[in-house]
């Protein structure tokens, strides 16, 4: 059985960027716990010479030519879908102290 | 008012006889009549009339307006469509007007249907209820107090709830099939690639199919075979078979090999009710004819844990580019750009998206990949070819969609693995990238239950002439 720490939940919100709430953290705790504990029961399943599949339609390198193809939408369309924007450019917050 | 089969719509449009302007009213008035049912988010009303009087100036022009010329959808809202936010029943996403449309609507356009609302879903696809839907929960159209299922339930009430004759929905780990199962409409999973994915919220990539929920086989076969191909925009789409998918389907049942599949038969949690009708209809396709074999696919029952290590896995990955800073949602007031990356995704994201993205983190993480992730990738060829095996016996594979009917509202809301388990028989069809379809079965105490039937991967077109023919026996 797999038991996840407080600890093991807030390095997890960490790498994945989510911010918790602290109720958050203990059901989480406690559910991804849960769902852990059930997966594991490929434990035990035998994969003895058996490759990993990553993709079910055997396509291999599908190509297409390499040109520009015009969907009529603008700069300016693009840009108003982010929630901050400056002088054509998407605004973020600092990234160094 | 009842909707005609599809294709005489169409025939009506062309011939002068129906306009799509009335069509498209009629839509929007059921909607509006049935709204307490919350299947619809948003109506995409004003494009929607402007492309009706578009295609009734067609008609009265004498110009060949399109096989579904008229015809009234509902595109889920994971679906970009043009006039309408595409929100995937998400905060993160409410607001967002996308800038292009998605292969599926575009291809559906082209020949004349109409696009009328969006439906409500769980947040980016993740559940089996709708109860996920950051905005509100759907109820099932034959009894208000229980779920429509999910998580593309709102496409399939609205079809029961006849707001337009046909709906799109995606099919991830069952979606498609099992809202169809609690509300009794036919529900169309493809082969994983024959629908192209372009413009639909992704994920998880490797088992996403986009397909269709309509009150007929006939209908759901012509709607497949207009969004079915090859696109340029998805490098994963395969190649149509050459005979299209709502032509001269064969209906005959006589000496196909028909599995049942043991361990969904006889797997505990079987709803009795359910056992029975699903026996019954396989009954009812053996005298039709077909030759009934028993199937057992040992590693079936690994099927769903082998699901909810991969899914959650490419769930985090698609899910990253919603870090706060590109589309609609983002916390301005944060401190630093980390700060505003987890602010944005902890305010944004709801409880089950959260979920799904911790838990693919965990078993994405290096010194748990090898134990989970890479583990579950290996079992997942094992189902494959368990699949194979059987499929070399058998032309078909049947068996139930859920355990059980409709459940109410609210009854797993506090078990995140609960409502997993509904996924318990669907899962397999999408990590072995195989066809599969919910039919109404029958009804216990009212609600609906369907039978899932199963074929080879890119046996598209014998599947849906399979379920025409169960459809008319059952």
């Amino acid at each position: 059985m797999t038991e996840l720490t407080r600890d093991d939940v807030l390095k997890l919100a960490r790498l994945a960027r989510l911010d918790l709430a602290d109720e958050e953290v203990e059901a989480f705790r406690k559910e991804l716990s849960a769902i852990l504990g059930y997966v594991a029961q490929l434990d035990d399943a035998d994969a003895t010479g058996l490759e990993p599949t990553t993709q079910v339609t055997g396509l291999k390198n599908v190509m297409r030519e390499d040109e520009v193809v015009d969907y009529g939408v603008s700069r300016e369309e693009l840009l108003r879908l982010a929630p901050r924007t400056q002088d054509g450019h998407i605004k973020v917050n600092r990234m160094i102290a | 008012m009842s909707w005609l089969p599809v294709a005489d719509i169409a025939a009506h449009v062309q011939a002068g006889k129906l306009t799509a302007t009335a069509l498209v009213e009629q839509a929007l008035k059921t909607i509006e009549e049935k709204k307490e049912y919350s299947a619809i988010i948003a109506t995409v009303a004003d494009r929607a009339r402007a492309r009706a009087v578009h295609i009734d100036e067609a008609v009265k022009r004498g110009e060949k307006v399109g096989r579904l010329a008229g015809v009234p959808f509902i595109a889920k809202d994971n679906f970009l469509v043009f006039g309408a936010e595409t929100t995937a029943s998400s905060n993160m996403l409410k607001g967002f007007v996308a800038p292009y449309q998605a292969t599926a609507v575009e291809k559906l356009e082209a020949e004349g249907a109409i696009c009328v609302a969006k439906s409500n879903l769980d947040a980016f696809a993740h559940g089996t209820s709708t109860e996920n839907s950051d905005f509100m929960t759907t109820k099932n159209p034959h009894d208000m107090t229980r779920v429509p299922g999910g998580s593309s339930g709102g496409s399939a009430a609205a079809v029961v709830l006849e707001m337009a004759p046909f709906a799109l929905g995606t099919d991830t780990g069952g979606s498609i099939r099992h809202p169809a199962n609690f509300v009794g409409c036919v529900g169309y999973k493809p082969t994983y690639g024959l629908v192209s994915r372009s413009g639909v919220v992704a994920m998880a990539s490797s088992t996403d199919t986009i397909g269709a929920l309509a009150r007929s086989v006939d209908d759901t076969a012509l709607v497949m075979d207009v969004m079915a191909g090859r696109d340029p925009l998805d490098s994963t789409t395969i190649e149509r078979e050459s005979e299209g998918y709502a032509q001269a389907l064969d209906t005959d049942l006589t000496g196909k090999k028909v599995g049942v599949i043991r361990e969904y038969m006889e797997g505990e949690g079987l709803d009795r009710g359910v056992k029975e009708t699903i026996t019954a209809a396989v009954e009812k396709l053996r005298q039709a004819g077909a030759e009934i074999v028993d199937i057992s696919l040992p590693s079936l029952p690994l099927a769903l844990a082998v699901y909810y290590i991969i899914c959650p896995a490419e769930v985090s990955s698609n899910l990253s580019r919603h870090d706060g800073q590109r589309y609609q949602f983002g916390y301005a007031e944060a401190g630093d750009l980390y700060e505003s990356y987890t602010k944005s995704r902890g305010i944004g994201f709801g409880k089950e998206a959260k979920r799904r993205i911790m838990i693919g983190t965990y078993v994405l993480s290096s010194g748990y990949y090898d134990a989970y992730y890479r583990k579950a990738q290996i079992v997942r060829t094992k189902l494959i070819n368990e699949f194979n095996d059987a499929f070399a016996n058998v032309d078909f594979l049947v068996g139930p969609v859920t355990p059980s009917p409709a459940f109410k509202i609210g009854e797993n809301a506090n078990d995140p693995l609960k409502m997993y388990l509904e996924d318990i028989m669907t899962v397999a069809v999408n990590l072995v990238g195989i066809p599969g379809v919910s039919i109404p079965a029958g009804t216990i105490d009212g609600l609906p239950v369907g039978l899932q039937i199963m074929a080879p991967q890119r046996a598209d077109r014998a599947l849906l002439g399979a379920a025409k023919a169960a459809e008319a026996l059952l």
